[in-house]
């Protein structure tokens, strides 16, 4: 009789199946497709395209005048893009979870609607409405379409961090003698620092490497990274000058997700009240 | 110059109502608090003290009426005009401030009278100026040495235990200096032992202060020990306003009896001046007035009901302990008598089993006017055998014709009231259970905002969702006459 129940012991350690197990599929396809990836990207950017050999000479391609021009370029109509896109989300997350229109969750719901249809299909329709109404390609249409396409990511989690706000640090604000305006400036706009953050990031790290955007509604004057490095991958071939570009690339934009991050984790008080 | 008026009613609140979506929170209440005293609005929940309180403090306007301070017409104020303060229910402090810069939010803010200024035609306009720095942070450290968090200012508010931000909360609003405080349950959320503690020091905080606190809570025992005057609400109207002891032992109705402290609630019948009649005992009693065989409510509290051995005579009742339980000072007993359950307290033990006789001194009995004696309602007879009020048509016996306007009597055994809403001629909520010894008194709320008593011997909980149906044996029907209908 021990025997047996022994043999079931040892049956049952067998099959005993762990919440974690569910996680393997996601660390396999993580593994292959993004860490992979990365690494070979690492490797690619210290090999020189002709010769093959280890070479810092990619590097040296990626930081010339010409590309730093570039990469000004980007930064700025990636902070332009960021920047309006926040100057109308946040006003509009604000009416939106204010409480005479929290209850139509159905508003809130078309300024995200369209991005249920397909990207390509937008900046088309985008782009056609724009010649209909007689603005030409180039940087303006260019961040109409950027506006347009980040406007919800930016929208989101502004307004989730508006609507879970407690109404009563605005209403203790106003009880302590805080106006309207100085409610929002004191008590709502700090408050709500973790919900920007998040939309910042969220808006400005694909404007960065977007480039469909402005390749469709742009001209040569809009011509942002992630179009060169298009081509270099695609057009000339050169795969490493190409890599050691997206690992520049990868570090800024990490560097500013650090950033953004550190200003949405200290919605606490620094130093001290003197 | 004027003399500045002194008024001696701080708040005043006028034929105030209140409705959220056709439901009456606040329903034509009047209330006026004197200058300097503590008082509390005591209720359970959902009788719209904190509405009320909001409204006092100008995040709600009132539908109707009007709310004063110091004579001034508030109502249509904003909150930051207001000279009150208000401490939160859950705190409400800000996150994103240390301890310091949370209590200096309000002074930051504020402007403080500077003297005047006379101009080259002798016009005076007063001159205000803000607080500089080196005041804010005098009045800062004195408010939070007033609590006790002297040196607490540097501290992230988030490190702090749920006593100390009260107390945070409690500097922030009082650093204002308001002439009236508002505190929304404020203790609710502490443990028993933090409670007490904290109850003694708003009460020394009061006393020091001299302002008005005006306290929401529905702890009644809170209430009694610390306000000057309680304000009973239920319903959204005041049932009662009095010092602790008035409300404690002169309860106005059957409700502020059941709700302030323990007691036996029972049915009676007035026979005469200075004496009652109840479970079939005449008993003496201290109130007169009332009407001859007046049905009336009256309240024993546990305490003043004596025991004594069987057949010593003494008592006007007799019955059989049901149980005791010893509670430190004193022993509570249950004990049966004529079908109803009384609770006792007497130093002594009864055990449980024995039958024992009760008295109880003329001073220890209240009576109070019944609040309804008959459900009374405005309907139509709307067809052969039938009354339609409240929404519903009923079965009654009558030989009135169609169309007729009646008043519709039905008593409060008259009513059943059914667990499905179905089965009821209309549906209705409970609102109120009351047990009255022999039976549950049950007040429901119908959608068309009627109010039923009902007597059953089945016990429902608050905000079942009930059917009403009358037994048409019992119900009266009375013609309104043209000449009655007009006035």
């Amino acid at each position: 009789m021990p025997e047996s129940s022994e043999t079931k012991k040892t049956l049952k350690k067998k099959i005993v199946f762990k919440p974690s197990y569910f996680s393997f599929p996601y660390i396999l396809l993580c593994a292959i497709f993004v860490v992979l990836p990365l690494i070979l990207v690492f490797v690619y950017a210290f090999i020189d395209d002709k010769t093959g050999h280890f070479t810092f000479s990619n590097f040296a391609e990626v930081f010339t005048s010409a590309n730093l021009i570039l990469l000004l370029r980007t930064i700025g109509i990636a902070l332009l893009t960021t920047l309006i896109c926040l100057l109308i989300a946040y006003p509009t997350a604000l009416i939106l979870a204010s409480s005479p229109f929290n209850k139509f969750v159905i508003l809130a719901l078309l300024f995200i609607i369209p991005m249920w249809m397909n990207f390509v299909l937008r900046v088309i329709a985008l782009k056609e409405l724009l010649t209909l109404i007689g603005v030409k390609n180039g940087l303006f249409a260019s961040v109409i379409g950027m506006v347009y396409d980040f406007l919800p990511f930016m929208l989101l989690p502004i307004y989730t961090v508006l609507t879970d706000m407690d109404k009563s640090y605005s209403e203790a604000a106003s009880d302590l003698g805080a106006n309207g305006f100085k409610t929002f400036v004191k008590v709502t706009l700090p408050l709500s620092a973790k919900g920007i953050a998040s939309g910042i990031t969220m808006v400005f790290m694909p404007v960065f490497s977007a480039y469909a955007i402005t390749d469709m509604l742009g001209n040569n004057n809009t011509t942002l990274i992630g179009k060169i490095i298009n081509e270099l991958f695609i057009n000339s071939g050169t795969w490493g000058v190409g890599s050691a570009f997206s690992f520049v690339l990868l570090l800024l934009v990490f560097g500013t997700m650090i950033l953004s991050n550190l200003v949405g984790k200290s919605p606490k008080a620094k130093g001290g009240a003197k | 110059m004027k003399e500045p008026k002194v008024f001696d009613k701080i708040i005043e609140v006028k034929n105030v109502t209140k409705t959220f979506d056709d439901v009456t929170v606040i329903d034509d209440l009047n209330l006026s608090i004197r200058r300097g005293q503590f008082v509390t609005l005591l209720g359970p929940s959902g009788c719209g003290k904190t509405t009320l309180l909001r409204m006092i403090a100008g995040f709600t306007a009132p539908t109707k009426g009007n709310i004063f301070i110091e004579g001034q017409d508030v109502t249509d104020m904003p909150p930051y005009k207001r000279p009150v303060n208000t401490v939160f229910q859950k705190y409400a402090l800000f996150p994103h401030l240390n301890v310091f810069k949370n209590v200096a939010f309000g002074l930051k803010l504020k402007k403080i009278y500077d003297g005047d200024k006379v101009d080259k035609k002798g016009k005076v306009t007063p001159v205000f100026r803000k607080l500089n720095k080196a005041e804010i942070e005098e009045k800062v450290n004195r408010a939070l040495k007033l609590v006790g968090l002297d040196d607490y200012g540097y501290r992230d508010i988030n490190s702090l235990s749920g006593g100390q931000q009260q107390r945070v909360a409690i500097a922030r609003a009082l650093v204002c200096e308001p002439k009236v405080l508002l505190l929304d349950e404020p203790l609710g959320a502490l443990d028993l032992k933090m409670r007490k503690e904290m109850q003694i020091e708003l009460k020394k905080m009061h006393r020091e202060l001299g302002i008005t606190f005006i306290f929401v809570t529905h702890d009644q025992e809170e209430a009694l020990t610390m306000s000057d005057i309680v304000v009973v609400l239920n319903d959204g109207s005041i049932q009662q306003i009095g010092t602790p002891k008035q409300v404690y032992d002169e309860p106005a109705n059957a409700f502020v009896a059941d709700f302030i402290g323990e007691s036996n609630v029972l049915s009676g019948t007035m026979l005469r001046d200075y004496c009652v009649s109840f479970l079939g005992a005449e008993v003496e009693c201290e109130d007169k007035g009332f009407g001859k065989n007046e049905q009336v409510d009256l309240v024993i509290r546990p305490e003043d009901i004596h025991l004594f051995p069987i057949g010593s005579g003494k008592g006007q009742l007799s019955g059989k302990v049901l149980s005791a339980v010893f509670k430190g000072t004193y022993y509570e007993m249950e004990i049966l008598a004529s079908n109803y359950e009384f609770t006792v307290q007497s130093t002594v033990e009864a055990k449980p089993g024995t039958e024992v006789e009760m008295s109880v001194e003329p001073s220890g009995i209240h009576i109070m006017k019944k609040l309804r004696t008959i459900n009374e309602f405005e309907g139509e007879i709307d067809g052969e055998n039938s009354v339609w009020f409240c929404d519903g048509s009923f079965e009654v016996d009558t030989s009135l014709e169609k169309g007729t306007k009646v008043k519709v009597f039905v008593p409060f055994d008259g009513v059943e009231l059914t667990d499905d809403e179905d089965d009821g001629v209309i549906g209705a909520n409970v609102t109120h259970v009351l047990y009255k010894g022999t039976y549950y008194q049950v007040q429901v709320y119908t959608d068309t905002d009627e109010d039923f008593f009902v007597d059953t011997s089945d016990e429902w909980d608050l905000g079942d969702r009930v059917g009403i149906k009358l037994d048409k044996s019992k119900m009266r029907l009375e013609v309104v006459t043209e000449e009655e209908s007009d006035a």
